[in-house]
């Protein structure tokens, strides 16, 4: 369910790294718990995002949801396909539904996060 | 204080619905998503446990003249067996709640009222009955289920031995479903025709499966309350604590219709004469986004840039495939057509005020 090569967050979002970059996007607890997705609010491409800060709002029908930043940096790029189906983040959360890359300006920030057993065994423990 | 809750909670739980605290009572919020439950009520058939949701028995010779002097709308014009939507006031015009009543007898009047109000509405009533009528609490005689959709007839009358079709919209009669004693009402919360059925708590469970079974082949859906807020908001029905609350008047909420002011004497009914000799200054508006987001409860309202009301509700409106809501505005800008703008997280969202209801099912 949780990919091995992603970390996680406690917020319920996760972060792939690749030379530098991070995808990031909510976990598939996540969009269970949020529902129907019918509206993603993404950072602009060149703001500069803070670690714990709020960086996205997702919405689901009932309510809408602030996205904190796993990790500080630059983004460079972000998920445009999701203006038009939101529904991404809740077909498929860990792929398709990402939200944002970050160009990471702190990478020690990457070492703090949940590997995927530690990330489930906290989703167990809740 | 531990969660209420209602006779099918187990049920509920063991479905793997998705359970929240609503006002007090741990209820499913939705079984298989908001949108899915919302289309099938909207095109078959949807069951809802509406068990939180309280009921007051008035009883006694003059049970009429205590009805008559706590709500709004005119209970001398019920025949047996008819139910009109009405409201309690405080003195001063603002609404305690708003209720259904039903004449069952002539000397009996049955209440249904919002769960989370139900303590509140009974003392209200009580503190007011200088009449010959007794006023009990009934909700813990109640278990209550609703039947909505364009199918739900077809799936009530497998069950029942009453003569649906001779129960019209707002009427009801006492019957049995499934064998069970049941006050089967043509009443809803959605904008759809359907059922709102009164049981005894220790046939709810029983009931919610032989319903569920019975409405196999219309293709029913048990729904929670994430459904039931964006079906009756596409439909433009209140919600206490949202439209209407203990500061806003029947004619600020553009309920007029249900105020009989030549009924004679209404707690509140002073000052209601007052507001309408001096006029509202503002007024339940529904509206539309046109940019993108969306609005939702307590958002501001701004026109040319200053704040000029409120969202009581907002959210998308999966029938219409748009984003809507309920607001107050002044009375000027209530008025359908008239550009606004809903305050999203700091940004000014374009929207239009518009008529309601947005969704109106086809008759």
């Amino acid at each position: 369910m949780y990919p091995d090569n992603y970390r996680y967050t406690k917020e319920h979002e996760w972060v792939r790294v690749e030379e530098g970059v991070a995808t990031v996007g909510i976990t598939d607890h996540a969009q269970r718990e949020l529902g129907d997705i019918v509206y993603v609010e993404v950072p602009k491409v060149g703001t500069h995002v803070e670690r714990g800060k709020s960086f996205a709002v997702v919405e689901s029908v009932k309510a809408a949801s602030e996205i904190y930043a796993p990790v500080s940096g630059e983004v460079i790029a972000a998920n445009e396909a999701l203006a038009a189906t939101p529904e991404l983040l809740n077909s498929a959360p860990h792929s398709d539904g990402w939200i944002a890359k970050i160009k990471l300006s702190v990478p020690e920030e990457i070492a703090q996060l949940l590997s995927s057993t530690d990330y489930e065994a906290y989703l167990g423990a809740a | 204080m531990p969660l209420l809750k209602t006779p099918l909670h187990d049920v509920h739980r063991a479905s793997g619905a998705k359970m929240v605290d609503f006002g007090g009572w741990d209820m499913p919020v939705e079984y298989q998503g908001v949108l899915e439950e919302h289309r099938a009520v909207r095109q078959r058939a949807g069951l809802f446990d509406v068990s939180h949701m309280g009921e007051i028995d008035i009883h006694g010779p003059q049970s009429l003249n205590l009805v008559q002097h706590v709500t709004v709308n005119d209970a001398a014009k019920l025949k047996l067996g008819q139910a009109q939507y009405s409201a309690l006031l405080y003195w001063h015009g603002g609404f305690v709640d708003d209720i259904l009543v039903h004449k069952v007898a002539a000397d009996h009047y049955f209440l249904c009222v919002n769960a989370s109000n139900q303590d509140k509405d009974l003392e209200h009533i009580v503190n007011h009955n200088n009449f010959d009528a007794t006023v009990e609490n009934a909700g813990p005689r109640y278990a209550q289920l609703a039947i909505q959709g364009p199918l739900a007839t077809g799936v009530l009358r497998k069950l029942t031995d009453a003569d649906l079709t001779s129960v019209k919209r707002y009427h009801f009669v006492d019957g049995t479903v499934s064998s069970a004693a049941a006050r089967i009402a043509r009443t809803g919360y959605t904008g759809e025709d359907g059922w709102e059925i009164y049981i005894a708590p220790e046939d709810a469970e029983r009931l919610w499966g032989q319903i569920l079974r019975a409405g196999a082949e219309f293709g029913i859906q048990p729904c929670g309350l994430g459904a039931r807020n964006t079906l009756r908001m596409e439909s433009a029905m209140p919600l206490y604590g949202h439209e209407i609350h203990a500061s806003i008047t029947p004619w600020e909420a553009g309920l007029d219709w249900i105020v009989k002011l030549d009924k004679g004497d209404i707690l509140g009914r002073e000052a209601l004469v007052k507001q309408k000799e001096r006029g509202i200054a503002r007024k339940l508006a529904g509206f539309e986004m046109q940019g993108r987001g969306i609005a939702r409860d307590g958002y501001e309202v701004l026109a040319n840039g200053a704040g000029v009301g409120w969202v009581t509700s907002g959210g998308p409106a999966p029938a219409l495939n748009k984003n809507i809501g309920m607001c107050y505005l002044p009375l000027d800008l209530a008025e359908p057509g008239n550009a606004i703008e809903i305050s999203v997280r700091g940004r000014g969202v374009a929207a239009v005020t518009v008529p309601m209801p947005f969704y109106k099912r086809a008759k």
